[in-house]
């Protein structure tokens, strides 16, 4: 009698993936909670990963009927070393059932927080539902396939226009070569033949007669060989290669005077983050320059970028003039890519704001991909608003703007930029 | 040890199937020639991630979905990566044919020690034990999971994934009370399930409405109908009654009630034959593997590799050792199972005094008598000795919250082994240790509201956690529901109520 063994490890793998999603789905709100604390302590570019999520755990526990502290409790311990019948002692403090000497339970039952991770993909789920994405924008997003369409060798089969006519000709004449070869050799012996039958004297006519014919005969036969045959045809193969082989660089732009509080630094975090994902996903390489101004721009680093806090007026054209010199410094090459992105809450020294437009326009946008402007702000728009609409009109498909009061506004800046890679 | 060695059933530490299967036999040949009655079985080989997931799913190999499951999943994930534990070795599910799973990280040796301890020592006592005899179906329970989880899962879709998952919620927060203790359920199977489905659900609805037919004939009752309660006696199966009463459920709401309830019923006899039932498991693989190894089939390293684990797994740490979680079931159980052996074998003067009955018997049957006809409670109750109280050095301790201080009851000598056996008995009663809650009565002729009595065991009260556990109440009676439960005086007073604005939806 043998023992039934079955090998089950190919068997639903990710069986549990369902009960996960389940939990997933039902902790959203805090799971969504946590993502935003995630996302504040995360470089914009620390997309890849998943993320360590703590949810309270009074907020999971499966109640049921339990008894409580209290009343009359028996308990049998094993290990006595010390007490004998009719032994007391003091309960111990931490209102535990036990013993009086130092067993302290280590924690309350349930109570931490229950910590579990999340993946890259349901990290980035929670983070594109937050701004509130369109399907498809979300899926190309998540998945990693830019195809450039390149050669690879030669096939024999394919549409006429790719013919290529010199390997097709290349090999009708081997074939040629190749399938004529004996008769040439036998040509060759017979027409030395024919030669040597000539010189005899007088020529032997009847012998010459038979070599005349036969080499006439050959040569009919020679030249039905065919000059090209379908079999010689080739094409030119091409394949689609997986291509994220170009470099871009993302400028960041933000006001940070002092009206520029957390909440609207983090809206404008989400916004870089969302450019930055993108650009992730089409760009083999991407420096990301962080530039941030009051009344003077410079360029920083990316910790300074969101948590320094600075005071003070605001003008813009300042952070402009400074990405135009570094676009000029370190990037002027054709090789990059640039894209821009501002974050602003939309004040601006009023004189500035046209002198911006006017940079925008002339300097910047002939050098750039896109260039994408989110005015965090509930009031009205403000003067570097108006300035900005006139470019919203005239550059469509470079500029984009947009008035920003919760991540789900944000995705409608990049409405364009997304629809372009998407066709 | 060269002769010996080319009678090894295997070698190395890697395991092919060929190997498994050689030491299945060997293991099958000797557990036979002990007498061991098994259900058929098979072996299952599943990866570390597939072993969380039976863990999640409480070791069922179908299992409906619920976000709960999710929960444990991820827990047992956490706690596993980061080193907090080992994975058990071996999950065994009792069913006909007995399913033990073996995990592909395992060695050679501890396959052998799972398919000794799961697959023969597991299986045999489902197949005896009367509580799994009475209280289970091994044939039917896989087809009974099947069809569970596909009824759940065509809810989802019809109702929504919402309305499904906040009623297994509720069904979840009962579970423990939605157990009949006392009669035995008819056998599940999956064909008469499905037949009978339909019929249960038009059925049951036509019962219902009995609750309402008293409501037009209101006027012609007399003073005497006020006193009837409904039910006549109280229902301590919450569930159970919930199902069968609760106005205003759908078909399939009872239907999913039913199934949560079943297979809440279906796990009553591992709760109480834990202790048992591991230590049987333990003393068979301890005992089959060194016959095994007495018979030359496995060598010293076999056995190194396999007391190492099994000495792990029978760690009893003591009362005032940080690793202290109470009382070890396999510790216990596998101590008192060979002490049982011992006491039919080499019984001196205090084992005769002790137990006549089985001091000197013949230790197969007292084994498989014992095996088969107790609960860990009544089990403790009977076969406890004095040895092993001193051996675990037991002491008992009386916390009363009326009495400023602990005290120590029994110790384990001459005046404490009666109390102290009686005492750890009573430790393993489920009847004491859920809270008895049983429902006592329907306001039929008022707000139809669900009252709840709390029959308070030794005093104690009731954790904070039933508030919420009402509101589950609540929602699935669909009306209010009240707990009482007895002042010191006697009177019933009132607990908690938890008041629903349930409409039925149009």
């Amino acid at each position: 009698m043998t023992v039934r063994i079955v090998d089950r490890r190919q068997d639903s793998r990710n069986k549990s993936s369902i009960n996960r999603g389940r939990f997933i789905r039902r902790f959203k709100g805090q799971i969504r909670q946590a993502v935003a604390d995630a996302i504040a302590k995360r470089g914009i570019r620390d997309l890849e990963s998943g993320e360590k999520i703590g949810i309270p755990g009074r907020d999971i526990s499966e109640p049921q009927f339990h008894h409580g502290q209290g009343g009359v409790r028996e308990r049998v311990h094993p290990g006595n070393d010390r007490f004998a019948q009719g032994d007391e002692m003091s309960r111990p403090p931490s209102g535990g059932q036990g013993q009086g000497s130092g067993k302290a339970s280590p924690d309350g039952e349930g109570m931490d927080d229950f910590v579990f991770t999340l993946t890259r993909d349901e990290f980035l789920d929670i983070f594109f539902d937050e701004l509130a994405l369109p399907n498809l924008v979300k899926r190309q997003l998540a998945r990693i396939d830019e195809f450039k369409r390149m050669r690879a060798g030669y096939t024999q089969n394919g549409v006429p226009t790719n013919i290529n006519l010199v390997r097709t000709m290349r090999g009708a004449a081997g074939r040629r070569v190749a399938i004529g070869g004996p008769y040439a050799a036998r040509l060759r012996r017979l027409q030395a033949e024919l030669e040597s039958a000539l010189d005899q004297v007088p020529p032997d006519a009847e012998e010459v007669d038979r070599l005349q014919r036969e080499i006439a005969c050959l040569k009919a036969q020679r030249e039905a060989i065919p000059f090209i045959d379908p079999f010689d045809l080739r094409y030119s193969n091409r394949i689609r290669v997986p291509q994220p082989s170009t470099q871009a660089v993302m400028f960041c732009l933000m006001d940070v005077s002092g009206s520029m509080d957390e909440g609207k630094k983090q809206m404008a975090k989400r916004f870089f983050m969302l450019l930055y994902l993108f650009l992730n996903r089409n760009y083999e390489h991407i420096e990301v320059v962080f530039i941030r101004h009051h009344t003077s721009a410079e360029e920083v680093d990316e910790d300074n970028f969101f948590h320094s806090r600075e005071t003070g007026g605001t003008i813009v054209s300042s952070a402009l003039k400074l990405m135009v010199q570094i676009i000029s410094e370190r990037y002027s090459s054709h090789a990059w890519n640039i894209y821009g992105a501002q974050a602003s809450d939309g004040d601006n020294w009023n004189d500035d704001s046209p002198v911006c437009r006017k940079l925008l326009a002339e300097s910047i946008l002939p050098l750039v991909q896109y260039f994408a402007y989110i005015e965090i702000t509930e009031g009205e728009p403000q003067n570097l608003w108006h300035e900005y609409q006139a470019l919203a009109g005239s550059q469509g498909g470079l500029f984009a703007q947009q008035r920003i009061a919760g991540p789900a506004d944000i995705y409608p800046v990049f409405r364009e930029l997304f629809r372009k890679r998407l066709v | 040890m060269t002769k010996k060695r080319s009678q090894l059933i295997a070698e190395g530490s890697d395991w092919t199937l060929e190997a498994i299967a050689k030491y299945d036999a060997e293991i099958g040949r000797i557990a036979r020639n002990y007498g061991l009655d098994c259900y058929r079985h098979q072996l299952e080989i599943i990866t570390a991630e597939q072993m969380m997931d039976a863990y999640a799913a409480i070791g069922m190999p179908v299992y409906y979905h619920h976000w709960s499951f999710g929960k444990h999943f991820l827990e047992t994930e956490n706690r596993y990566k980061r080193g907090q534990m080992g994975l058990a070795y071996e999950i065994v599910i009792n069913s006909d044919p007995c399913i033990a799973y073996l995990m592909e990280e395992n060695t050679l040796t501890m396959q052998a020690l799972v398919i000794a301890h799961a697959a023969y020592g597991h299986n045999s006592f489902f197949k005896g034990n009367h509580m799994f005899k009475q209280w289970t179906s091994a044939d039917a329970i896989v087809d009974y999971l099947v069809f569970a989880r596909n009824y759940i899962a065509e809810c989802e879709e019809r109702h929504g994934v919402d309305a499904v998952e906040s009623l297994i919620d509720a069904c979840h927060a009962l579970s423990n009370l939605g157990v009949d203790r006392y009669k035995r359920s008819p056998p599940l199977s999956l064909l008469k399930e499905k037949a009978r489905q339909q019929e249960r659900e038009a059925y049951l609805q036509a019962q219902v409405n009995d609750l309402w037919r008293t409501l037009p004939r209101r006027d012609l009752v007399v003073e005497e109908a006020e006193e009837r309660r409904f039910p006549a006696e109280p229902e301590e199966n919450l569930l159970y009654f919930v199902e069968k009463n609760a106005p205003l459920l759908e078909p399939w709401q009872r239907e999913v009630i039913r199934i949560v309830r079943k297979i809440g019923q279906y796990f009553y006899p591992q709760r109480q034959t834990q202790v048992m039932n591991e230590g049987w498991a333990t003393f068979w693989h301890y005992t089959l593997l060194n016959t095994l190894y007495d018979e030359g089939k496995v060598n010293d390293g076999f056995m190194l590799e396999f007391l190492q684990s099994h000495t792990n797994v029978i760690y009893q740490p003591p009362y005032n050792s940080n690793w202290y979680s109470g009382i070890n079931p396999y510790a216990l159980g596998f101590a008192m199972w060979q002490d049982i052996r011992r006491i039919c074998e080499r019984p001196d003067d205090e084992d005769r005094e002790w137990f006549p009955d089985i001091a000197g018997s013949d230790w197969r049957e007292t084994f498989d008598f014992a095996m088969r006809n107790f609960k860990d409670e009544s089990f403790i109750a009977q076969y406890l000795s004095p040895r092993l109280m001193r051996e675990f050095r037991l002491f008992a301790v009386l916390d009363d919250d009326s009495k400023p201080n602990l005290k120590v009851d029994a110790i384990h000598n001459t005046q404490g082994y009666r109390t102290l056996r009686q005492k750890l008995a009573e430790q393993y009663n489920l009847g004491s240790s859920d809270p008895n809650i049983q429902v006592w009565n329907v306001d039929l002729r008022g707000d139809r509201a669900l009252t709840l009595r709390h029959f308070a065991h030794q005093r104690r009260p009731l954790a904070d956690s039933s508030l919420v556990v009402l509101e589950h109440m609540a929602s699935l009676w669909g009306f209010n529901v009240r707990l009482e439960h007895q002042a010191l005086n006697g009177d019933w007073v009132l607990l908690a109520e938890r008041k629903t604005e349930r409409r039925r939806r149009a």
